[in-house]
This record gives structure tokens, C-alpha cells and sequence, in this order.
């Protein structure tokens, strides 16, 4: 092998190395760094958590917030692309769903979908469900009527897509 | 020798990226808001998902009676779910909940093992060994199914690296035989035994991963390593033929196919067998300039014609290879100016470059920015994966602080305006209501001593008490009229005071024989009262409410959102900071890369210009000698 060849050689195999030489430059300033940005997501989740607090205490006081929640149940073919809400006939939400928001519904996550706030007393919703299945379009509208008292209304809306299910949409307090 | 640079090469684990853990496993609460924290966690916020969570867990550690929210029943669940978050967004401080949801989590085996197993992976991506073995060493009881060839092929990893090779290799051979498992675990055993001195027994085990026969991608790609490896030591040693049977049994279209060329072309030439060696290497000066291997292909194959004494042809490769190393010298010298300008950082948060899987790649196509293609192998490692990672975690803090921000405005704003309207409505509404107070209190003792004095009825019984208004009218009547006639002593006034008696007599007894039914009909009376008086104060309570509710939607905000104001803009300073640092690194390693490259390719330029001249030279002289 002659000293060309050697050389080449040789950055070849040294090559492979440089990116971890590199690496091992900054190695130290990476973890520092890493740890500061630890410290950082700390200080912001305990603000984000405090300004959760007080938004809720302003904006959606107990007594007269209302929060629905989408969840799925079951495995069918149907697709859901889009969800509305009226409460008391007035409209309340339209949300159209990316694919990720359905993979975590999917998954078992359940959406905040609407906070908003109602006198106590009798109230209604009325839900439309926008989607697929196959390839039919797919449409259906369900009412609920729902009373609220002083403390905070929580109101589940199940999609529930099982062929076994009677209603598609059930609601759940 | 080879112990040195398979730690260069590393042990193969299925998921080399530190950060591409998957988010929190399938939901497994229904409570609402545990639930709503999986749905954001699941898409991968992470600062929503814990920032909701911790707030509810807030408000449940503050309740009175904790035991009627619904959260009661998933408390342990919501607490280790608030920890594995932080594991998912990378806050494992040693201190910090990911540990103690790891190491204390009160929930089934199967969830905290998995976030054990992640913890463990994050700390040998980061190259701290001991901590991945501590946190691996905490799986007890079942592993989910998913993750139990994944969690052995780690624990294996984990052994080599604390030099527990034995618990190692075994994991490995086990590991054989599971599917989808034959390549990682044959290449890792290789190294392992290899590790822990036993050098032709690993030789043979990654020769056997070298020959692995399978349809997966990732299985042939561990093939092709273990194959590259092998050809690389070989050569290195000095047995060039032996090198070249493993580097031809890499794919020729695999990600180790450049790296295999190259090197095949070097085995024969080192047998001195050039022609042969043009093979390989004409196939790679084809390919992508800016590879490491196809750059030094474009001296190989001219040095392999000059030694076959074709001086022509590789004067014209050299000036081809001159040609290249300056384009690409140039597009380095571009790349470095972009970076300088800062330009990388900005590409880096745009939103819309990472709707694609391959889009640190894809950056390259946006204007001014780098050639990313030289930045591949960086990328790739976990340094610049970490470092990526908390700019893009930094970028979002960055933005959520800023919408904090805004927020505190806005109700610093609202609470102005609120404050405002209430101080002029209120006033007038309180005089008016405390006016109707009193009323309200007089009425309710007013009905307080009618309640008393029918409760004495019914022991005393005083049927005077049950007249009603037009009878006590009526004998007042009659009393009056009995005065008047009272010194009338004819027999017309005799008559009037005989019929005065008479009516007298009728008034009482008609109230002395209805006492009971009047009775009755009294508390009849009482008990209606008593639905007016129950509806008045439920109007009461929810005036009191309101009233409350509206002094609190302005009053006493004043300190809270001086102070959260100020730690927002605190923390907005910190991540600046920080933004600028973390960026400053991230534009090192590129530039660093870069220079490494760039002075890479000026070596490369140097021995081409002396080559190219060398060639002349000597095409020059031959074709002088042939002219003699």
C-alpha cells in the first residue's frame, strides 16, 4: 500500500469518527444547557398552570361554566370529520378534526371541546356530527337537555361507533 | 484495535433518535380530565397535557372534601401520568417527577415498567450508562407485550456498556430468535463478545448478522453494517481479500452501500488489482457529490487509471474530481454564511418544513439555507438530536410565554373594564338591596311570631286569635253600637240590645265552633308562606352569589397578575437567553461539520491538483516515449 493509498485510508476510517468527535467538543455545554432548559420548562409549566387558574376563575366562574367534552367509544367505520354545538339554539363550536386530534381520540384521549358559560337552570344542546363511512357521507344531530346548578356542569358527548350501539351520539354527565 | 472502533461504530438499537419516543401509551382513564391531558399528550403537547393536569391536581389537593371529585379515583393515575409527561418532554431531572412517577408511581406494573424502560433509553442516549442501568433495574413484574423484546435488547445494550458482558450476551442469544429481533441482537452479540475479549467468536457472530436473509428493511440494513464493519477491520489489518467477500454482500442500493463501494474498490486495490477496484468505484463517482464516499471515489478512480498507466484518463477524472471539490467548497462556503446569518435557526421553526417526515433534509430547499446534505450524519446524532430538541421545546415555551403574556393583558384589560361597570352599577343596587333586606328580615319574623302563636294554640286554645278581619270589624261594630244604645231605656233601644246580644251571640259562636277548621287553615296559610319564603331565598342566595361572583371578577387581582406578569417576563428573558445559547450550539456542530468537511475536501483538492499534474506529466512523458 503506498502512502496515498494510506492516506486515504486513513480519512476514511478517521471520518467515520468526526461526527462524534464533534459531538464530544460540545458535549458538556449540551448537558449544561439541557439542564437550564429543564429548570425553564419547570418555571413555565408552574405559570401556565397559575394563568389555567385564573383564566377559569375570570373567564368561566363555577357557577356559571359549562364544559363539554368529546370522547370515542368503539371501533366502526366511521370517520368523524367535524363536530358542531348549539347550546339553547345558539351556535357554540365547529370543530374539524386533523388526523392527529382523531388518532388521540382514538387512543383514548377525551377533547375539551367547548367551555363557555349559562345561567343555572334548564338548557339545551343540540350536537351534529359530521363524517364518513366507507364512502357515505355521514350526518347526525342529537339534542340533550341538561340542568345547571351552581357548581360547574361537566357534559360528555360519547361518539360511540360501535355496530351495536342504538344511538351514535350519547351524552353523559 | 477493533474494540476502539466498534465503540466508534456503536451497538445498533432499534430507535437510535433519543427523541423519538412514542407519546403516553393508549389512554386509560375516562375522568374527564385525565383524559383530556392523553389527548393533548397523545398529539404530542406535552406543556398543555401536564400544565392541565397539574392545575386540576391543584385544585383537587385544595378541595375540602377531595373524595367526592371524580378525580379521587384516579389520583395515583393523574400523579404518575403527570410525571410520565415530563419523561415525554424531557424533563428527567434527577429530582424532578419523571423520576419519582418512575420510581414510586402507585400504578400497575405494565405502565410504570414502560416508563421505566423509556427513562432508561433517554439516559443511554445521552451516554449516562449508569443511570439507564438504575432505571432499567426497576422493571419488576410484567412488561407490555410491546415493549418486551425492545426492553431486553436495551437491558443487553446497557450490560456492554457497564462492562456486564455475560447477562449481555445471553440477552442477545435469546433475543435470536424473536422476529423482527434476528439482525439487532446477532450485530449487537457480535460487539458484546467482541467487548469482552472473546474477538473471533464476535468476528463470527457478526459475520453470521452479515448473511441474515430477510425481507425487513431495518434487518438488512443491520446486515449491510455488520458487513461494512467487518470488510473495514479486515482491511485495516491487512487481509484485503477477505475484506472484499463481506463488503460485496452489501446491498448495492442500501445506506451502507456507498461506504461498501468505496472500501471494495480499496481491498483490491490493495491486492493490486485496479482494474477490478474501477468497478465499485465507477459506480460511486456517479453518486450524490456531496457523500463522503463518493468524494474520495473521484480520487480513487483516477489514482486507479494512473496505476493502471491510463495517465489520460485520470488526468480528465482528476480535473472532473478539482471540478466537484470546487463546486462543492463553494456550497459549503454558502452553507457556512447562512448559518453565520442565522439563517438555519430561522428554517428551523418554521412550522410548515416539519409537516414532512424527512424535513430536517427538506430544509435545504427553502431559500439561503444550508446543504443539509452534509449535515446527515449530525443529525443523526444524539448531541445535535438534544440540543434540536430543546430549541424546538425553547421555541414553543418562547410562544406560549408570549400568548401568557398577551393573556395577562387581556385581563388586566378586562378586570379595568369590569371594575369600571361595577363600581357605577353596584352602589345604587346595593342601597336597593339592602332595603329590601330589611323588609325580608322583618317579614320573616313576622312570620317567625305567627308560627309561635299557632304552636301555642294547640295547647291554649284562643279562637279570638283565628277572627278574621271583617268579624273583628263587625264586633267592634256591634260594641260600638251596644255603647250607644247602653242609657236607651225604651223599648225600641231594649230591641237593639236584644238584637245587638243576638248578633253578639252569632259572632261568637260561629269563631268558637270553626276554631279547629280555623286552625287548620291557619297552618295551611303558614305552609304556603312558607314555598314563598323557601323561592324568596333561593333569589336571596343566588342575589348574594352574583353579587359575590361580581366583586370577585375584578377585586384582588391586582398582586396576582403584578406577580405573574413579572415571572412571565422573567421567564420570557431566561428563554431568550437560552434560545440565543442553544442556537449559538446548534450553529457550532453545523458549522463545525461543515469546516470538518470543508477542510476535508481542500485536502482532497490539494492531492487532486498534484495528481492532475502528476498525470500530465506523465501522459506527457509516455506520449513523448512512444513518439521516440
Amino acid at each position: 500500500m503506498d502512502s496515498f493509498h494510506r492516506i486515504l485510508v486513513a480519512v476514511a476510517l478517521g471520518a467515520l469518527s468526526c461526527a462524534a468527535l464533534a459531538q464530544s467538543v460540545s458535549s458538556e455545554q449540551v448537558k449544561g444547557l439541557d439542564e437550564q432548559v429543564q429548570d425553564i420548562k419547570k418555571d413555565v409549566l408552574a405559570i401556565s398552570s397559575e394563568l389555567q387558574l385564573l383564566e377559569e376563575k375570570l373567564l368561566y366562574p363555577s357557577n356559571t361554566q359549562v364544559s363539554l367534552f368529546v370522547s370515542l367509544k368503539g371501533a366502526g367505520k366511521l370517520r368523524v370529520d367535524a363536530v358542531r354545538l348549539k347550546l339553547d339554539g345558539q351556535d357554540a363550536e365547529h370543530h374539524i378534526y386533523t388526523f392527529k386530534e382523531l388518532d388521540a381520540l382514538q387512543a383514548g384521549g377525551v377533547q375539551r371541546i367547548h367551555t363557555g358559560n349559562v345561567r343555572t337552570g334548564e338548557h339545551s344542546l343540540e350536537v351534529t356530527v359530521i363524517g364518513k363511512t366507507g364512502d357515505t357521507d355521514f350526518q347526525q344531530v342529537a339534542t340533550y337537555k341538561f340542568k345547571k346548578a351552581v357548581e360547574p356542569k361537566l357534559l360528555e358527548i360519547v361518539l360511540d361507533r360501535s355496530e351495536s350501539a342504538g344511538k351514535f351520539i350519547q351524552f353523559k354527565e | 484495535m477493533i474494540r476502539r472502533y466498534l465503540f466508534l461504530i456503536g451497538l445498533v438499537s432499534i430507535s437510535p433518535l433519543a427523541f423519538s419516543a412514542p407519546p403516553a401509551e393508549k389512554a386509560r382513564a375516562k375522568d374527564l380530565y385525565l383524559g383530556e391531558a392523553y389527548y393533548q399528550a397523545a398529539q404530542g403537547n406535552y406543556l398543555e397535557a401536564i400544565s392541565r393536569l397539574d392545575s386540576e391536581l391543584w385544585q383537587y389537593y385544595r378541595l375540602d372534601d377531595p373524595k367526592l371529585d371524580p378525580l379521587h379515583y384516579r389520583v395515583n393515575e393523574a400523579n404518575f401520568s403527570v410525571g410520565d409527561f415530563e419523561l415525554s418532554y424531557r424533563m428527567h431531572q434527577r429530582a424532578g417527577r419523571a423520576m419519582k412517577a418512575v420510581l414510586e408511581g402507585n400504578v400497575e406494573d405494565p405502565i410504570r415498567n414502560e416508563a421505566a424502560w423509556r427513562l432508561a433509553r433517554i439516559f443511554m442516549d445521552q451516554g449516562d450508562a449508569t443511570s439507564a442501568l438504575a432505571a432499567i433495574e426497576r422493571i419488576k413484574g410484567r412488561i407490555p407485550d410491546k415493549i418486551k423484546n425492545e426492553e431486553r435488547l436495551l437491558r443487553g445494550q446497557i450490560y456492554v456498556h457497564v462492562g456486564r458482558f455475560p447477562e449481555a450476551i445471553k440477552i442477545f442469544r435469546e433475543l435470536k430468535s424473536e422476529k423482527g429481533f434476528e439482525g439487532y441482537s446477532s450485530y449487537n452479540l457480535g460487539i458484546a463478545l467482541i467487548q469482552s475479549g472473546q474477538e473471533p467468536a464476535g468476528l463470527s457472530e457478526l459475520a453470521k448478522a452479515g448473511l441474515l436473509a430477510s425481507d425487513d428493511e431495518a434487518t438488512q440494513a443491520i446486515s449491510d453494517k455488520a458487513n461494512v464493519l467487518l470488510g473495514n477491520h479486515l482491511l485495516s489489518i491487512g487481509k484485503p481479500a477477505e475484506a472484499k467477500q463481506y463488503l460485496d454482500r452489501v446491498r448495492v442500493s442500501g445506506p451502507f452501500s456507498n461506504k461498501a463501494l468505496l472500501s471494495s474498490g480499496w481491498a483490491d486495490a490493495a491486492e493490486g488489482k485496479f482494474d477490478r477496484a474501477l468497478v465499485p468505484w465507477s459506480i460511486l463517482i456517479k453518486r450524490n457529490s456531496t457523500d463522503k464516499a463518493v468524494q474520495e471515489s473521484l480520487l480513487g478512480a483516477p489514482y486507479a487509471y494512473s496505476k493502471l498507466k491510463l495517465h489520460g484518463r485520470a488526468a480528465q477524472l482528476y480535473a472532473v474530481a478539482l471540478k466537484s471539490f470546487g463546486t462543492e467548497l463553494t456550497r459549503i462556503e454558502a452553507s457556512i454564511k447562512s448559518v453565520r446569518d442565522g439563517k438555519f435557526l430561522k428554517a428551523l421553526v418554521r412550522d410548515e418544513s416539519k409537516l414532512d417526515p424527512s424535513w430536517v433534509v427538506r430544509l435545504r430547499e427553502l431559500p439561503e439555507t444550508p446543504e443539509t446534505y452534509y449535515l446527515t450524519e449530525l443529525m443523526a446524532s444524539n448531541d445535535f438530536q438534544e440540543s434540536l430538541q430543546n430549541y424546538f421545546d425553547l421555541e414553543g415555551l418562547r410562544r406560549k410565554l408570549a400568548a401568557s403574556a398577551d393573556s395577562l393583558r387581556a385581563f388586566g384589560e378586562l378586570i379595568e373594564l369590569r371594575g369600571r361597570y361595577y363600581d357605577d352599577t353596584l352602589p345604587p343596587l346595593d342601597k336597593r338591596f339592602q332595603a329590601l333586606d330589611s323588609q325580608m328580615r322583618l317579614r320573616m319574623e313576622q312570620r317567625q311570631t305567627l308560627h309561635e302563636r299557632l304552636q301555642k294554640l294547640l295547647v291554649a286554645p284562643r279562637p279570638d286569635f283565628l277572627q278574621t278581619a271583617d268579624e273583628r270589624m263587625l264586633r267592634e261594630q256591634l260594641a260600638q253600637l251596644s255603647e250607644k244604645v247602653r242609657n236607651d231605656n225604651s223599648a225600641a233601644g231594649e230591641d237593639v240590645r236584644q238584637r245587638i246580644k243576638r248578633l253578639q251571640g252569632v259572632l261568637h259562636w260561629n269563631i268558637h265552633t270553626t276554631y279547629d277548621e280555623r286552625l287548620t287553615q291557619a297552618y295551611k296559610h303558614l305552609h304556603a308562606l312558607d314555598d314563598d319564603v323557601q323561592e324568596l331565598n333561593g333569589i336571596y342566595r343566588s342575589f348574594v352569589r352574583s353579587r359575590q361572583a361580581a366583586a370577585q371578577s375584578y377585586k384582588g387581582y391586582d398582586k396576582q397578575l403584578t406577580l405573574l406578569g413579572r415571572k412571565v417576563n422573567e421567564a420570557r428573558d431566561r428563554v431568550s437567553t437560552l434560545m440565543a445559547r442553544q442556537g449559538s450550539i446548534l450553529e457550532a456542530m453545523v458549522i463545525q461539520e461543515l469546516e470538518q468537511r470543508r477542510a476535508r475536501l481542500e485536502e482532497y483538492q490539494v492531492q487532486a491538483r498534484f495528481a492532475l499534474a502528476e498525470s500530465y506529466d506523465r501522459a506527457n512523458q509516455s506520449q513523448e516515449g512512444e513518439a521516440k
